[in-house]
């Protein structure tokens, strides 16, 4: 189990299989699901051309970890990663990353939907954009 | 002993305060009414007691932390 919070870029992919590699999974998993949310360079009809991450730093990393515990009592995980941008970011880098590894894909498909959404709507991060008209706090996330 | 107050993103530069500590209350409500001087409270606003979300009615003891933000965005 794994939380990552960045202040820099990360490039998903190596990050998961860096996890694999250090976590020594083996081969005990047949199945890897993975999220990757990326920054759009529009939202709400308007163009974004940059955009804040604030977090509350110590319940961040409380809650995370309380979703991979919770996670792993409700699927069967061998493993699993979260890891989050925070700070100044730009259109197309990464901002979160999700990877849950298991013997069979359901486990890992359905944790790995689960984390994302409950991440989305309770772990204590903020958005702000940059838009043409100024900066503007994002109010609500999109339906899915 | 001291309750401390943070408050984060739209909150934050609304109340135009990150954080500051107050004496004595009672619930989460009584320390938003005394760290904002009784700012109107938005209709979704949470709150986070010791890093833990709870309600406005909770209880507060000295040494909390006690913390306000609107909705979350991340992912």
């Amino acid at each position: 189990m794994a939380i990552h919070i960045s202040a820099h870029t990360f490039e998903p992919w190596q990050l998961i299989s860096q996890h694999e590699t250090q976590s020594n999974l083996g081969r005990q998993f047949g199945a890897t699901a993975t999220f990757i949310g990326s920054m759009r360079d529009f939202n709400d009809d308007a163009a974004v051309t940059e955009m804040v991450l604030e977090h509350y730093p110590e319940m961040t990393e409380r809650y995370l970890k309380k979703l991979e515990a919770e996670a792993t009592q409700k699927w069967p995980l061998i493993d699993c990663l979260i890891a989050h941008r925070v700070g100044h970011i730009k259109p197309a880098d990464a901002i979160v990353v999700i990877a849950c590894w298991s013997a069979h894909r359901r486990a890992a498909l359905d944790a790995c939907n689960w984390l994302i959404e409950e991440l989305k709507f309770k772990a204590p991060f903020w958005k702000k954009e940059a838009r043409p008209d100024g900066n503007v706090w994002v109010e609500h996330n999109t339906a899915g | 002993m001291s309750i401390q107050v943070k408050f984060f993103a739209s909150l934050r530069e609304q109340i135009g305060q990150s954080d500051r500590s107050i004496e004595h209350a009672s619930t989460a409500d009584e320390v938003w009414k005394i760290a904002t001087n009784n700012a109107e409270q938005p209709d979704n606003l949470l709150v986070a007691i010791n890093l833990e979300y709870a309600k406005l009615a909770s209880p507060v003891n000295d040494g909390d932390e006690v913390a306000f933000f609107p909705p979350v965005t991340g992912g």
